[in-house]
């Protein structure tokens, strides 16, 4: 319960720090007067439009990614394990590469997460056939690892091919997961998917904990495995397809936080799901935050970012799980 | 009371019959020990019974809703798996799933079983320990403590006293007594026919996925059988101390 608690209070703290920082150097309590009250003139505009979209979707991503991460290392019983890892943003990416290659990318806002979300749900429709709907979370692995790496394949072949220098430098710097120049109708495509998604996630609490005995003893507790198998792909594909549909691939908050806060659960899988999406949403407000402290002029990739403070957060993980042997 | 009737129950694996035909029930108050060498079909029978694996023929367990079946058998599969580093407490709270409704918590009634199964296997201080820590037998009388707290009338186990000490093999079989003296049943698979003799009030023979023998231990055991079906032979005494059985040679 105090870890939901300090959770709360790190994310409720790092989302309104975020709104109170840009380049428009607005003063603290302006900015909020701004947000809440409105009003004619550019500082209602920046805040409604600029911050407050980049602040939400840093919490709701984040979010998104701690809990499927959650999620997916508890159903694999791997804490090794990341959203990825079912092919779903690997495909999403797919999708959105297309998009700035051909060019509708550029005709609306939503041409490009849409283009990412039909990468997605066709990953993800290929991933359930290609696994079943039943069987071990070995067949589920698998056909994630085989759809990621077809997925990839497309992806370089695309970059391989544009005749179009200012288009294959379009891709990689999307690819690398940003924040900046998101609006509102970012927010709202994203917001319905992650909320469904984390929906379901939760729903698996108890199979999850119940996993921990192995896939033979949870069934005959009980549990229905095709069913949570379901709520896993399903959830993932829907909060994984959404964020990087809005925001390109940002690694690593999957993997690390639900490491991280597994010891303050008592290990417990199913405890970690909400934990995680809390702790999910404090690493990516404070990654995005850094991102536009540190080099405010240079544009730093928030992708960039979670991957540095993430791999060396990682070795540190692993180091003490050694020692623990 | 009954509660297991199977009837004509069936599993081919990849169009292999690995179970045929077998048919049995389990009443109140019974030890039933699973015997038979290597790839008898043991596990496959025992997950057959509860419906986990795909089946020809009737199980009356097999038939309930999952949840409905969890809470009239609980099941100690093989491989003694625990994935999370959790507390001994929170991993025999586990057994309480079948209890609960969905987003119900755990009642006092829960908590009651949870200490009762600690105490039941002497596991009392190591409550808060973490389960992966233990040793390979201490994490197997966990699980079997697991396995008590689900509260369910028929106990099915298999070979749950493999990589114990011999105290922890007796005191396990012990167990088992107790609980089918409590008007439960258990159903163990076991490759030590000893204690099998010793502790079950019946033992079924499972040879190629049929059942060859059933009934009280005495009975079972013949020579002709443990020539036919184990290829060994055995000394086998009703004494002052009970029944002894010891395996001799093995017969080419």
């Amino acid at each position: 319960m105090r870890l939901y608690v300090i959770l709360l209070i790190l994310m409720g703290t790092l989302f309104g720090v975020a709104l109170m920082i840009g380049p428009a150097g607005i003063a603290p309590l302006d900015s909020l007067h701004a947000l809440i009250l409105g009003g004619d003139g550019p500082m209602t505009l920046v805040m409604r439009e600029i911050r407050l979209p980049r602040a939400l979707l840093a919490l709701m991503i984040g979010a998104a990614l701690g809990m499927s991460g959650a999620a997916m290392q508890g159903y694999l019983r791997n804490p090794l394990a990341d959203p990825g890892l079912i092919g779903v943003s690997g495909s999403a990416a797919l999708g959105a590469v297309i998009a700035i290659q051909t060019g509708i990318a550029a005709t609306t806002t939503l041409a490009l997460p849409v283009s990412a979300l039909a990468g997605a749900l066709i990953g993800v429709v290929l991933v359930l056939m290609l696994a079943g709907p039943r069987g071990g979370s070995l067949t589920l692995i698998l056909a994630g690892i085989a759809i990621s790496a077809l997925a990839g394949a497309l992806t370089s072949l695309v970059l391989n091919l544009s005749p179009n220098p200012f288009a294959a430098n379009d891709i990689v710097f999307w690819m690398m997961g940003s924040l900046a120049d998101r609006s509102m109708t970012h927010v709202w495509l994203a917001l319905p998917l992650i909320v469904v998604g984390l929906g379901m996630l939760a729903l698996m609490r108890r199979g999850l904990d119940a996993l921990t005995l192995g896939e033979d003893a949870a069934q005959a507790m009980g549990i229905n495995l095709v069913q949570l198998r379901l709520l896993l792909v399903f959830g993932t594909a829907c909060v994984v397809g959404a964020s990087t549909a809005v925001a390109g691939a940002i690694g690593f908050v999957g993997l690390v936080v639900p490491h991280m806060l597994r010891g303050w659960v008592g290990a417990r899988p199913g405890r970690l799901l909400w934990a995680s999406a809390l702790g999910g949403a404090v690493m990516l407000l404070a990654a995005d935050i850094v991102v536009r402290v540190i080099l405010p002029m240079r544009d730093l990739k928030l992708g960039v970012v979670t991957a540095l403070v993430g791999a060396p957060l990682f070795l540190h993980l692993i180091y003490r799980t050694r020692r623990g042997l | 009371m009954t509660l297991l009737s199977v009837e004509g129950l069936a599993v081919s694996l990849g169009g292999r019959a690995v179970l045929q035909d077998v048919s049995l029930t389990v009443d109140k108050g019974e030890v039933v020990g699973l015997i038979g060498p290597n790839g008898a079909g043991k596990t496959t029978l025992m997950r057959a019974i509860l419906g986990i694996l795909p089946h020809h023929g009737h199980s009356s367990l097999a038939q309930l809703p999952p949840r409905a079946r969890g809470r009239a058998a609980a099941w100690m599969p093989q491989s003694r798996e625990i994935a999370w580093p959790v507390s001994v407490e929170t991993l025999v709270a586990l057994g309480r799933t079948p209890h609960l409704a969905p987003g119900q918590r755990a009642s006092a009634e829960d908590r009651a079983a949870v200490d009762h199964a600690l105490e039941r296997m002497g596991l009392q201080e190591f409550r808060h320990r973490i389960a992966t820590a233990l040793s390979g037998g201490e994490q197997a009388r966990v699980l079997m403590a697991r396995a008590l707290a689900q509260d369910a009338p028929l106990l099915m186990a298999d070979e749950p006293i493999a990589g114990l000490d011999p105290a922890h093999q007796i005191s396990t079989m012990r167990a088992f007594a107790s609980l089918a003296g409590e008007g439960q049943a258990v159903i163990v698979s076991l490759h030590d026919l000893g204690l099998g003799v010793r502790h079950c009030t019946r033992l079924i023979v499972l040879d190629q996925g049929r059942i060859v023998a059933d009934g009280a231990p005495t009975s079972v055991l013949t020579p002709a059988l443990l020539r036919d079906i184990f290829g060994i032979s055995a000394w086998f005494e009703t004494t002052p101390q009970g029944a002894v059985f010891q395996p001799l040679e093995v017969l080419e």
